[in-house]
């Protein structure tokens, strides 16, 4: 993965949304995988193995609490950082995003230049660490 | 017998002049057929004047043949009355001193000789001098004077034992001399026996008070020998004194009248209080005289006293019966209740006032109220004859209630009444006292009682009911509370929801705005970049919309909690700053602070104060054209409160105006065609952050001068 640019999995349930930041992460230079639910969301994961994922927090069926609380119980998956998406922004919102294991948060509307920068961030954290 | 003397009361001088001997023979011619008298006078006069203290005067008796005792000076006055001695006894020494020449000297062994005899004069020998009449110097003498043998015979003795034996030859001339003497003395003898057998002491005094004659009870009083006693002299001479003074007063004021006299008993000093009745008797040899009888009325003055005291005692007794009586009256009459004593036979003996009411009547009243009197008095008859019959014990108490009526109202009056008997010492029924207690007040109580018990229990259902009620409510409330409860959950839930719906949407606008504006469609045409450009501007100005309306309610809801840490608002400053370091760029204003140097450690919501901040120093920015903003913290001396000013250049506010742009959705200018962005919620939600961490916002600003804003929060947030 060295020479290939980092694949990033969008998960969202809101197309319209998903298919924007696909865009414009491939936009930025990154491989974009997409899941439209929390049970997609695990699939993908294991299957693709992501550099990062971007997680919905509200989520049909198994929601993102659920689908990363899996995915960082997991030996296979449990290094992946995970950046999660909500727009809750009630108060404990994040503070429940990190007790289920994301490594990240960041509350909708969240431009895509932002969120950019936070995968960037998020992901050179992880080359460091 | 003592009470022969006869003396003076005054004394003279025992001085023998020519004047005493003239007085003695005065008295000679005064009485001069009295023997005795003048015998008994000699014998004084020598005590007097030529201080013989014993002498007896004894003269011849010719018919009789006997030596008999006339008078005597100090020998006691048998000696001198049942003296007698035969002339015949030739040869007793008396017998022969009456033919001696002069005076002879006696053994008085010689004539102790004779049985039932004994000399005046004791173991020793005396004198005899012999008594010679005037006719003839050489017959045998007439008398002899008997002197202690030691006393010398003075001129005084010798001269007068010469003018005594004169006399005695002169008297016994006339008659015989015994039986003049055997005469006087039987007469005497029954007048002193007659005048002592008065118990009242009787006195024939001169018109000066000198005691003349007293019977034997005067002479208690009145006389004293000087073997007496100091004090009973001295009662004596005090008596003396007190009877002159009343005889002379008797004398001037009303010679007939009774007075009193109050003297002293020479025997123990008690008082003796006499009356004295004196009259005065003219005498024609002893010139005029006073008798006086005195009656000793000491014991009926005491008696008197006696008396009066008892009857002081008695009347003093009357009175407190009489105090007791009222005040038992003024008791009787004190008392509310009626109260009526009757006697064994059921008449009536005492009532007070209450009972007058009830059993007497007017007797111009109208005959209702008489027979309402009668019919009363007949009811308490009634109650009462049970008692009078003895159908109760002694000391037993009646009780019943009885039914009377007022006479003047017709006022029906239930009485309960309570009657008991009163014995005397023998347990004899002397009399019923009866009370009578008006229960009307009582029966009143009662029925009052009775309703303030139903009251009360009515009071008490009603209470229950009401209680039950309550609970019902209550429940109905805890129910609605529930209800509110979810129903506020479901609107927090619903509006966190609608937020997610809003921005979802929102997001894709903005991103997609986003996208095209950051080239990822390639170059865009000017005017084509301008109008997404307004359609970012205005999807974020929606987005800050959502967001404030979505913070109002949670604060609302309560759904806000305080999450209390430590932090350094120095520091929470500048992490603003620097969060806003593009806008301030973009401002192209100074912007500093001027942090506390008192390291300002709070203990309170960071996230809220942190809000407050940003919200205060964005407003600041906005509204400022040109110059600065400054932020500033500080810390209290006491560390308990901190706070943040941030002051800017900028257009300012009009004093009017400082409240309402804290107030929902306002700003100054609420114009639609505003210059200014925002919800106008910013100062709104600020105020209500601060008030939650137990602080205040402040506004100092007038209109072009600039404006300070100043958060002021407790440095550790109430619990």
């Amino acid at each position: 993965m060295n020479d290939k640019p980092p694949l990033i999995l969008v998960v969202d349930d809101y197309q319209d949304a998903r298919e924007m930041y696909a865009e414009y992460l491939q936009f930025s230079g990154f491989r974009v995988a997409e899941a439209k639910n929390g049970n997609e969301a695990v699939e993908q994961a294991f299957a693709l193995k992501p550099d990062l994922i971007l997680m919905d927090l509200s989520l049909p069926g198994i929601d993102g609490w659920e689908a990363t609380r899996r995915l960082k119980a997991d030996d296979a998956t449990r290094h992946i950082p995970i950046v999660a998406l909500t727009g809750h922004a009630l108060a404990g919102a994040s503070e429940g995003a990190k007790r289920a294991g994301c490594d990240s948060f960041v509350t909708k509307p969240c431009l895509p230049d932002d969120l950019v920068v936070e995968v960037r961030r998020m992901l050179n954290t992880v080359k460091q660490g | 017998m003592s009470s022969l003397q006869v003396r003076t009361m005054r004394v003279s001088a025992p001085v023998t002049t020519h004047a005493a001997r003239l007085e003695l023979l005065e008295y000679f011619l005064a009485h001069h057929d009295d023997l005795l008298r003048c015998a008994q006078a000699s014998l004084d006069w020598l005590a007097r004047h030529a201080s013989v203290r014993r002498v007896l005067c004894l003269a011849v008796d010719g018919e009789a043949s006997q030596l008999v005792g006339l008078a005597g000076v100090g020998v006691p006055a048998d000696d001198v009355e049942l003296f007698s001695l035969a002339l015949s006894e030739s040869h007793d020494p008396l017998i022969r001193a009456l033919s001696a020449a002069g005076p002879t000297v006696v053994r008085a062994a010689r004539i102790n000789g004779h049985p039932g005899r004994s000399t005046p004069f004791g173991a020793g020998p005396f004198a005899a001098i012999p008594l010679r009449g005037a006719r003839d110097t050489d017959d045998d003498a007439v008398g002899l004077l008997l002197m202690r043998s030691g006393t010398p015979i003075s001129p005084d003795v010798s001269w007068l034992a010469a003018v005594l034996g004169q006399k005695i030859d002169q008297i016994r001339g006339r008659g015989s001399l015994a039986e003049e003497v055997h005469k006087l003395r039987r007469e005497r003898a029954l007048f002193f026996t007659i005048i002592n057998a008065v118990t009242d002491p009787i006195m024939l005094t001169d018109t000066e008070g000198r005691l003349i004659v007293a019977n034997a009870r005067a002479e208690k009083l009145f006389a004293a020998t000087e073997e007496e006693s100091e004090g009973r002299r001295r009662a004596v001479e005090l008596n003396n004194m007190l009877f002159s003074a009343a005889l002379s007063r008797t004398a001037v004021e009303a010679p007939s009248e009774a007075r009193e006299l109050l003297l002293v008993d020479p025997s123990d000093g008690s008082d003796l209080l006499f009356e004295v009745l004196s009259s005065t008797v003219e005498d024609p040899r002893e010139g005029t005289g006073i008798v006086s009888v005195l009656r000793n009325i000491t014991d009926l003055r005491r008696a008197t006293e006696q008396i009066e005291e008892n009857y002081q005692k008695l009347r003093i007794a009357e009175l407190a019966v009489r105090a007791e009586r009222d005040r038992l009256n003024l008791i009787i009459d004190s008392v509310a209740d009626p109260i009526i004593v009757t006697d064994q036979s059921g008449a009536t003996v005492l009532m007070n006032a209450p009972a007058e009411e009830l059993f007497t009547v007017a007797p111009d009243a109208d005959d209702t109220a008489q027979r309402t009197v009668q019919s009363n008095d007949a009811h308490f008859s009634s109650f009462i004859s049970g008692l009078l019959l003895g159908e109760t014990g002694p000391g037993e108490i009646r009780r019943g209630e009885i039914g009377l009526m007022n006479p003047n109202t017709s006022e029906q009056i239930p009485v309960e009444a309570i009657a008991g008997k009163v014995l005397s010492e023998t347990g004899e029924l002397t009399a019923v006292v009866t009370i009578l207690h008006d229960r009307r007040e009582a029966l009143e109580r009662t029925r009052l009682y009775e309703q303030l018990r139903v009251a009360s229990d009515e009071l008490q259902m009603r209470v229950q009911s009401a209680t039950a009620e309550l609970a019902t409510q209550n429940e109905l409330l805890r129910r609605q509370a529930i209800e509110l409860e979810q129903a506020s959950r479901l609107k927090s839930q619903f509006l966190a929801n609608m937020s997610h719906e809003f921005r979802t949407p929102l997001n894709a606008i903005l991103g997609y705005t986003h996208m095209l504006l950051q080239g990822v469609a390639g170059e865009l045409p000017a005017n084509v970049k301008r109008q997404l450009t307004r359609i970012d501007s205005n999807g974020r100005h929606l987005l800050t919309i959502i967001n404030e309306i979505l913070d109002i309610t949670r604060i609302e809801a309560g759904k806000m909690p305080m999450q209390v840490s430590e932090f350094n608002l120095n520091e929470l400053v500048s992490e603003v700053m620097t969060e806003l370091d593009p806008v301030i760029t973009r401002s192209r204003l100074m912007v500093s602070a001027r942090l506390s140097p008192e390291s300002p450690v709070m203990v309170t919501d960071r996230q809220k104060v942190k809000q407050i901040v940003v919200n205060l120093l964005t407003n600041a920015l906005k509204f400022t054209h040109q110059g600065g903003v400054e932020i500033g913290v500080e810390m209290e001396p006491d560390r308990r409160t901190a706070s943040v000013a941030v002051t800017d250049t900028g257009i300012g506010i009009a004093p009017e105006n400082h409240e309402k742009i804290f107030e929902d959705f306002r700003q100054v200018d609420d114009s639609p065609s505003r210059q200014y962005g925002g919800t106008g919620l910013g100062l709104a939600i600020c105020r209500r952050l601060a008030n939650a961490l137990g602080g205040r916002i402040t506004l100092q600003s007038n209109l072009g001068e600039g404006s300070t804003f100043t958060l002021t929060i407790p440095a550790e947030a109430p619990q």
